[in-house]
């Protein structure tokens, strides 16, 4: 095919070549936001925890859980249970990412269709989790004392291991563990994080509705069980 | 048409007019079907989902028997982008339901209306791995806008009908009800009730007032506007919308190629197609424009080449009914969560002057001349596929409807037909399906049995799905097959030319069988054609014949697609031939 070249070119468009075209002056990031072609920019990831309550159905947590390793965001944790209303539960998931994959997050969960409510929770969120940490045996009183230096709770211990319990927001529970390293762990498990807006505020934006309406139903619940 | 093959059943013992009371969760799921006014299905039998083909035959609902299930999911994406109400196709557990999993991914790519019913084993035997038994909930769970696990015969058919209407209804997707065969079989006598999506599912048509006040005073002051339409405006039924507000604000009309025909390429402000394989001054013109009014796109990176060079001059207005598609891949300045059309009608309403853009404008039509879509056809060289596509457009009818596979077939069908109403074009945008082409044909005609029917194919897509045409003679339905034949598959070919130093590893395809014959084999009209004098004649004659005709245009193996943005290039970059690239 090459030896005998054509001589009419058979893909040729007419028209400037690329290199003699105006070029625009703007850029936009790896996020698409436009920016000063002059400075760095690109945005940097924070870490935060985002509420979503759910119908409790089937699949539900399959569905939150294929979303986000689908999609590629950076999940650091993801806890489940059930709510004071028995037919919903709530999903909270810690991540880092940039501003934008943080508002696609909460979207993309939204669009599931037994995803009731999303919203991030801020910094003045109730955060906590629970390790369960296995340790060596050996210096049952020191084991002790750090326990106590980190509020936490002797579950079990034996001649040759001793279980702690540990409650707390991340950071503390990741000095505990980097203080229980002394002794040798064993094994740990970690729940990750669960959640729950401070104070006053509703975690997401429809619980205080359902509150209202769940309680609506337990005072007419009680009222005929009275009456009859 | 044969009725050994189709379940619509009239003879006397059945009488479709008369409604059969509902007897068991399958007579309930027909019902649901029947409620939500679905007149046509595509599918392929088998022993889990037999129950509800035992309750289709008292149905008057027509039933198109595929070869393949791969067929069914793209004749009813085909039937659902046409119709505009969703597709429906039907499977058997297992391989039935696997082979659908293309089809499917394929509507939820591009947003497209499809309900899917598929078998399942007994529920008992859910779990166990039992004969043909597949977790289609879990395989489909992430191409689908949602699936469903039936678990009663009294709420399965009102399962079907949520399904049918959260299909159709906001951004349209393909969803799936799983129907295990105790519960088709389960006795019950619930009238499901008609079509109806959840409370939980609102989508929002009107756009806030503020967004669409912000929306309205960047447009008015930008100098180089330009309308970005996408699927959604053909989705929303905006088409008229779109053509009434860019002439009243003379904004020229950039298209994504889901939304070909959203805007009659004929028109002045019309600047056709942008992306990889858009027009050059479609891409001149994304690139430099100040304010981009985008309408139902998603900003796919065929379209958009590399993010850090897309429009990166422009103010981006972005008009989606899906929130979450707004600044996923492009940031947008101002967001426009609504309806396409109801959005246009929104703008127009606070709009009290036009852009002054007539140079702009201008600069459009120049770009419009510079860059022409335009080709040499001498006679001593072997048949460009550009003629053989201009050929068909010149034989049939304005709204005729164009079909393709996937590669370059595909994109000389995009960039020589001239597109003028939505609609007419069903293609496989963001999964690129080779084999899309023919089923989707099949669905297209069987939508709109009076419009003509012309399906683009290259010789390796069409090999992928070519047993199709056993169901297209069977139906005798009135579709013309154009395989752009250049013995290899031609895309590939093309990117090893440009990027991997001509090593045309599996590409060449020096086995391709004759097509007309095959054709003739299935009982379809064949033609072949080599020369350019053939061409006008043969198209005529194909299109003429009554019946589903193949023709076997034999192209010039060299021809190459241009324009071209390499992936993850810069769209006004884009490359006129090779050593440009
Ligand atoms: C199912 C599937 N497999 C593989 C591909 C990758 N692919 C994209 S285009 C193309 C070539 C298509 O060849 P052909 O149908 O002959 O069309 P041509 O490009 O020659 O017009 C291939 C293999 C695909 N898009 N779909």
């Amino acid at each position: 095919m090459s030896e005998q070249e054509p001589e009419q070119r058979v893909n040729e468009l007419r028209g400037p070549a690329p290199e003699e075209r105006p070029r625009p002056t703007g850029r936009r990031n790896s996020q698409g936001m436009r920016i000063d072609p002059e400075v760095e920019a690109e945005p940097r990831s924070r870490r935060t925890a985002i509420s979503a309550l759910v119908e409790n159905e089937p699949g539900v947590l399959a569905k939150a859980s294929g979303l986000v390793s689908r999609r590629q965001f950076n999940i650091e944790s993801l806890t489940v249970g059930t709510t004071t209303n028995p037919e919903t539960s709530r999903i909270t998931l810690v991540i880092e990412e940039p501003e934008p994959g943080i508002r696609q997050v909460e979207k993309q969960l939204e669009k599931l269709l037994p995803v009731i409510s999303v919203q991030e929770l801020g910094d003045s969120a109730i955060q906590r989790e629970l390790v369960i940490l296995k340790v060596h045996g050996d210096e049952p009183d020191k084991v002790q004392a750090v326990t106590e230096m980190y509020d936490g709770t002797v579950l079990d211990a034996g001649p040759r291991t001793i279980s702690i319990e540990i409650t707390g927001g991340e950071g503390k529970i990741d000095d505990a563990i980097d203080a229980f390293q002394q002794f040798g762990i064993r094994e740990l498990a970690r729940t990750g994080q669960t959640a729950i807006a401070r104070g006053d505020v509703w975690t997401t934006d429809v619980e205080e509705e359902r509150y209202e309406r769940m309680h609506e139903s337990w005072r007419t619940t009680t009222t005929t069980t009275n009456d009859d | 048409m044969s009725k050994q093959a189709s379940t619509t059943i009239d003879d006397e013992e059945s009488d479709p007019d008369v409604e059969l009371p509902v007897e068991n969760g399958a007579s309930s799921v027909i019902r649901a079907l029947e409620g939500a006014g679905v007149e046509t299905c595509f599918g392929v039998q088998g022993g889990a989902i037999m129950p509800v083909y035992d309750a289709l035959y008292d149905s008057s609902i027509r039933h198109v028997t595929m070869a393949h299930e791969q067929g069914a999911a793209h004749a009813a994406d085909a039937f659902g982008i046409v119709a505009g109400e969703p597709g429906v196709c039907l499977a058997t557990s297992g391989p039935g339901a696997t082979n659908l999993v293309t089809g499917l991914a394929d509507a939820d790519m591009d947003s497209d209306p499809v309900l899917a019913l598929t078998g399942q084993v007994a529920t008992a035997s859910v779990g166990n791995d039992a004969f043909q038994e597949t977790d289609t909930t879990g395989v489909t769970r992430p191409i689908t806008k949602t699936n469903y696990f039936a678990t009663d015969a009294d709420t399965v058919g009102d399962t079907v009908a949520e399904a049918f209407a959260l299909s159709g209804t906001g951004r349209p997707g393909p969803t799936v009800v799983d129907l295990p065969k105790d519960v088709t079989n389960a006795g019950t006598d619930r009238e499901p009730g008609p079509p109806r999506t959840p409370d939980t599912y609102d989508p929002q048509y009107e756009a806030d007032d503020e967004a669409v006040e912000q929306a309205v005073r960047s447009l008015e002051r930008a100098e180089k506007p330009v309308i970005l339409a996408g699927g959604g405006v053909i989705k929303g039924e905006a088409s008229d919308a779109l053509r009434a507000f860019a002439t009243e604000y003379g904004i020229p009309v950039v298209t994504t190629m889901p939304a070909l025909g959203s805007f009659p390429e004929d028109h002045e402000l019309a600047m056709e197609m942008a992306g990889m394989h858009g027009t050059g001054y479609a891409n001149m013109a994304i690139t430099h424009c100040d304010t981009m009014l985008a309408v139902g796109c998603r900003f796919d990176d065929r379209l958009t080449g590399g993010i850090e060079t897309f429009a990166p001059d422009a103010e981006v207005l972005h008009a989606d009914i899906d929130p979450a598609e707004i600044s996923k891949n492009i940031e947008a300045d101002v967001a426009l969560i609504g309806d396409a059309g109801t959005v246009l009608e929104q703008l127009d309403a606070e709009m009290t002057r036009a852009p002054d853009a007539p140079e702009w404008r201008e600069q459009c039509t120049t770009w419009k001349a510079e860059y022409p879509m335009d080709y040499a056809a001498p006679e001593e060289r072997p048949l460009r596929p550009e003629f053989a596509v201009e050929a068909m457009d010149e034989a049939t009818p304005d709204d005729a409807i164009v079909t393709t596979g996937v590669g370059q077939h595909q994109m000389w069908a995009c960039q020589y037909w001239t597109y003028r109403h939505p609609r007419t074009w069903v293609s496989s945008h963001g999964l690129g399906t080779m084999g899309y082409g023919l089923p989707a044909a099949i669905g297209a005609k069987v939508a709109k049995p009076d419009t003509e029917v012309v399906c683009f194919e290259g010789d390796g897509s069409f090999l992928m799905t070519c047993q199709e045409l056993a169901v297209a003679v069977r139906e005798n339905l009135d579709i013309t097959v154009a395989v752009l034949n250049n013995s290899s598959v031609g895309m590939v070919r093309q990117w090893q030319d440009a990027f991997f130093e001509g090593r045309h590893s599996a590409s060449q395809y020096p086995w391709v069988p004759a097509f007309d014959k095959l054709a003739e084999a299935f009982g379809a009209q064949g033609f072949s054609v080599h020369e350019y004098d053939e061409v006008v004649e043969t198209v005529e004659a194909a299109i003429a014949h009554d019946g589903p005709s193949v023709i076997d245009f034999h192209i010039d193996p060299e021809s190459n697609v241009y324009p071209m943005v390499p992936s993850g290039g810069d769209n006004g970059q884009f490359a006129l031939s090779e050593d440009q690239l």
